[in-house]
């Protein structure tokens, strides 16, 4: 997997190379706008990460060329600018995720892994499957091992954020900004909770635990 | 005085005194022409009754009768100014107080101006005059003048004093006018003196406010206010750039000495690797801290008011509630939601989503047992409340307004997790939003009351749920 990174600070591009170079990625390294928009146009990247405030050419620009360009690559956007509708700007420029700074390294992981696989699980799909777990969307009915699991209907739509991101690491805040449209921190740890209870009840009573907790980064959801 | 003649007052005050002056001129000049036109009247009119007195000596006396009138009335002194000249038709006088027919004047009947020139007590005397002039049956002439000394004379010294007049009032308009302009520089001035100490630094300083409630004063005033919130959301940026830097301070050291202390130790990758989740822990938390403060300063700032919507304020609680449940259930705690839908407000969803959430997490976390109860309803005078009583230990009075203050946190609750910034981000979000919040005994217990102006029932706007 090939990533770019658009970022004209030395030191936190340094950073990114590094983190993400020994996360397995292969890494380059854009230092302004203009570059970093000729690089990406050549299409040998699996994703971008692209800085806010570039030199050169402004963060979102770039990123609006290129989808004017029919670049399908996927972009993470960082940025020092937090506010709800700095995040929606982003967005609608043709950014496929928002990430404020500072951030934790395992958040930024997290998120571009989930690009990554973007197109894994189509969205029209009706069943979902991790291992033994089984949902079905429409019936909106759990069962593992064929027995049926009694969900709440916020634990469901938990249940199924985690299975169509089965495999990758889910952060706390990946889950509050998309099952709880949250984009805030609560100060207690509401979100293990949750997870907690999730897990309780999709996992007591059988011998391989599928939910499992990603130290200083989040969860997931493995088969095996 | 070259800098008053640059300044917009000084222009207004020229072009005022120019179109002044035009005016004063016009009245003037009006009063100029009226005034000579009517001592020329004045000479015809008197004219015109002597011809009448002449014609009815004529009419009944004939040509004797009338040279007989004539030399009655040119031998006394007394009407000097009123010319008469009888010729015959070749133009010899017969008689009258004229030598000869003027040489300017025309020999047809009707009005004529001309020049005379005689010798009056051995000067010779040359004036304008007007006259008649009549012909008589048998070609005879017959001219009836009056002399335009008089008028001219008073024609000038009405010129004069209008002109004196005009000068006069250009010169009142001109001082007028510049001490006009001079007093309105001065208060501009005063504006300008105090922005230039503000510049350099003074931020004490203020525009002078004279007290006469003028438009200038309304300025001053104002300008003032202006300047007290700039100096209070600065000093409130001083007092958060202060709490940052002592509230980062201490876990930012903490978490150096940690590191610190790891690297002295025996190296040993299990410990390390221990140290270092510590560390992001710690560095999760001052983020966390962070984050917090820019939420208030951006709620304070009020950045977000372009961005408010009609929301029910039933769903976002609701909402709220469904995050917090299982955290209440797992510390044993009833968590009683009672509202009323829909409860409409003017707002930004995503803050009061985490104000609610602030007073929420507050309560249950410091409520070790009994009940948290969530009570929404519509008060009369068009106010939504949302009130969130528990059973926990409370908050002395003494207390209530400070725990609002950042990083506040009472001293039995120091070993509570939390960054003591929670209830400043719900003050910062109810103030935002008009709104206000209280404490209140809910003996036993705390009962935080938070009241925003409802919005008009109408306007119903569906909130999107973008769950993935």
């Amino acid at each position: 997997m090939k990533l770019l990174v658009i970022e004209d600070d030395r030191e936190a591009a340094a950073y990114l190379v590094k983190g993400l170079t020994e996360s397995g990625y292969v890494v380059d390294h854009a230092p302004d706008g203009r570059e970093g928009l000729f690089l990406a146009t050549s299409g040998k990247y699996d994703a971008l990460v692209v800085d806010r405030m570039l030199p050169g050419m402004d963060g979102l620009a770039l990123v609006s060329a290129l989808r004017a360009a029919e670049i399908p690559v996927p972009v993470l956007i960082l940025s020092a600018l937090g506010a709800v509708d700095d995040r929606v700007k982003g967005l609608r420029a043709g950014g496929d995720d928002y990430l404020v700074k500072p951030f934790a390294f395992a958040e930024l992981l997290a998120r571009i892994e989930v690009l990554l696989r973007r197109g894994g699980t189509p969205l029209a799909t009706t069943r979902l499957k991790v291992g033994d777990l089984e949902m079905d969307l429409l019936a909106r009915q759990v069962t593992r091992g064929g027995k049926d699991i009694e969900l709440l209907p916020r634990e469901f739509r938990l249940l199924e954020f985690l299975m169509r991101h089965a495999g990758q690491v889910v952060t706390r805040t990946m889950l509050l900004e998309n099952v709880w449209d949250y984009h805030f921190d609560p100060q207690t740890n509401v979100i293990d909770v949750h997870v907690s209870r999730l897990r309780h009840k999709i996992d007591r009573g059988f011998d391989h635990t599928l939910l499992q907790t990603i130290r200083g980064a989040g969860y997931s959801l493995r088969a095996n | 005085m070259f800098r008053l003649l640059r300044t917009n007052a000084f222009r207004l005050a020229a072009l005022y005194m120019a179109l002044f002056a035009v005016s004063v001129l016009t009245v003037l000049v009006f009063i100029y022409f009226s005034t000579a036109n009517f001592v020329e009247r004045q000479a015809e009119e008197t004219i015109g009754a002597e011809i009448t007195g002449l014609q009815e000596q004529y009419r009944a006396h004939g040509l004797l009768g009338l040279i007989a009138a004539v030399n009655s009335r040119t031998a006394t002194e007394r009407n000097e100014p009123t010319l008469y000249l009888l010729t015959d038709p070749r133009l010899h006088r017969i008689a009258g107080n004229l030598a000869a027919w003027p040489q300017t004047a025309a020999i047809k009947p009707g009005w004529v101006e001309f020049s005379v020139s005689l010798v009056r007590r051995g000067q010779p005397v040359t004036y304008d005059a007007l006259a008649s002039v009549f012909i008589l049956n048998g070609d005879y002439r017959l001219l009836v003048g009056r002399d335009l000394r008089d008028a001219a004379v008073f024609r000038r010294r009405v010129a004069q004093t209008l002109f004196w007049a005009a000068l006069l009032t250009l010169a009142l308009g001109l001082v007028g006018g510049l001490f006009m302009t001079r007093n309105v520089l001065r208060r501009v001035e005063a504006v300008n003196r105090t922005s230039a100490s503000i510049i350099q630094g003074d931020f004490a300083e203020r525009v002078p406010v004279t007290g006469s409630g003028d438009e200038f004063d309304q300025l001053a005033s104002n300008l003032n206010a202006m300047l007290d919130q700039i100096e209070r959301l600065m000093a409130g940026m001083r007092q958060v750039t202060d709490n940052i830097a002592h509230d980062l301070r201490t876990p930012l050291s903490r978490l150096r000495a940690r590191l610190e202390v790891t690297l002295l130790e025996r190296p040993d990758a299990n410990r390390y690797a221990e140290a270092l989740a510590e560390t992001i822990a710690e560095a999760d938390h001052l983020l966390g801290t962070f984050n917090a403060l820019l939420s208030i300063a951006e709620a304070e700032a009020g950045a977000r008011r372009d961005h408010m919507a009609t929301v029910d304020l039933d769903e976002i609680a609701r909402s709220v509630v469904d995050l917090y449940e299982p955290v209440a259930e797992e510390r044993g705690l009833k968590l009683a939601l009672d509202t009323t839908s829909p409860a409409l407000v003017r707002g930004d969803r995503h803050l009061l989503s985490q104000a609610i959430a602030n007073l929420l997490d507050n309560a249950l976390k410091y409520t070790p047992e009994g009940e948290v109860h969530l009570v929404l309803r519509r008060s009369n005078g068009g106010h939504i409340e949302l009130e969130i009583a528990d059973t926990g230990p409370g908050v002395p009075a003494a207390h209530r307004e400070h725990v609002f203050d950042r990083f506040f946190r009472l001293e039995n609750s120091r070993s509570t997790p939390g960054n003591g910034l929670g209830l400043s981000l719900v003050r910062a979000v109810v103030k935002l939003h008009g709104g206000e919040i209280r404490l209140e005994d809910n003996s036993p217990g705390l009962k935080a009351v938070m009241i925003l102006p409802a919005a008009p029932e109408r306007a119903v706007v569906s909130i999107n749920r973008s769950a993935a």
